[in-house]
């Protein structure tokens, strides 16, 4: 009795194993943004417990505040997101090695901004029909973070112009340094024009804080909770680029590749 | 859960809080999901977190 073994040719390759499919899908997560992606969540739940419930309505603004602890931390995460986009655009133009990496994080970190910004406008318009019974006013606080919110969005346009990655960095990297100046011109706007949004609460220059202690807690938690959140969206955010990049390098080499084969057998 | 229903203006401040929250886990899913397409890609050599 012979038994006639299967060639080579003909033989079906050996499944991969449980290892090695686990190895090929490390995302970009890693134990510490999910560390950090779990204290985002009680933290978010910790503010909706003290925004909605625990913090007591104010005197002025009545239960309107309760949008506060929302509408600030947004805008102040917005500027926080900017002003790293702004930084990293900075590194990367006059640092020697040019690295990309600065310049994906200062995408990343615009990408983020771009939605609390417009979670700012969305939540302050909100607050605006309660408080001054229309959900919009041509003011110069408004029209600057309006102005604000335009630029970055014109920013990641540009980063999806094409091109090679250093013409994308170079080329976005002029505008994340000039629209970070905007960020001044909003936060002074109160002042300089007099307008109908009310002055800084926290970020009084004089230091001075008029807050009930809850209320303070309970923006501080909404300050905390769009940190994290932050910082996990940006670790993700930044590493997704970094493979779109590579991807975008490994089907530039086979395209050479292919042409070089062509070109030899032509 | 009666005092928080009965709140004046109920409906934008419940809106803001509600329209915050969607927009922020929608975004964290999109980042999460495209993360994960392109890690199947990528090889984990190129991924420097690993």
């Amino acid at each position: 009795m012979t038994t006639s073994a299967p060639t080579p040719s003909t033989a079906t390759p050996p499944a991969p194993s449980p290892q090695a499919i686990t190895a090929r899908r490390v995302s970009s997560g890693t134990t510490a943004t999910r560390a950090l992606g779990i204290a985002t969540v009680v933290a978010m739940a910790w503010l909706v417990a003290f925004g909605l419930g625990f913090s007591p309505a104010d005197r002025d603004q009545e239960e309107a505040v309760r949008i506060m602890y929302v509408h600030v931390p947004t805008v102040w995460l917005a500027y926080l997101a900017f002003t790293v986009t702004a930084v990293c655009s900075g590194l990367y133009t006059f640092s020697r090695q040019h690295s990309l990496g600065f310049d994906r994080f200062a995408g990343a970190s615009a990408e983020i901004g771009v939605v609390f910004m417009a979670l700012t406008l969305v939540t302050g318009s909100l607050w605006g029909k309660i408080t001054w019974g229309v959900f919009w006013q041509w003011d110069a606080r408004l029209t600057t973070t309006a102005l604000l919110f335009v630029s970055y969005i014109g920013y990641l346009a540009v980063r999806g112009l094409g091109g090679g990655h250093h013409q994308r960095a170079k080329r976005s990297a002029v505008i994340g340094l000039l629209a970070v100046m905007e960020i001044p011109l909003v936060h002074w706007s109160v002042r300089m024009w007099r307008v109908g949004h009310q002055e800084a609460t926290v970020a009084d220059p004089s230091g001075d804080v008029k807050m009930d202690g809850l209320m303070l807690f309970s923006l501080f938690v909404g300050v905390v909770a769009f940190t994290l959140l932050y910082i996990w969206l940006l670790l993700h955010r930044s590493r997704s680029l970094a493979m779109a990049d590579r991807l975008d390098d490994h089907g530039l080499d086979r395209a050479l590749a292919a042409r070089r084969s062509e070109g030899i057998t032509s | 859960m009666i005092g928080l229903i009965a709140m004046e203006h109920a409906g934008y401040i419940f809106g803001s809080y509600a329209v915050t929250l969607a927009a922020i886990g929608g975004f964290a899913w999109r980042v999460v999901r495209q993360s994960r397409r392109l890690a199947d890609q990528v090889d984990d050599s190129d991924k420097y977190w690993c």
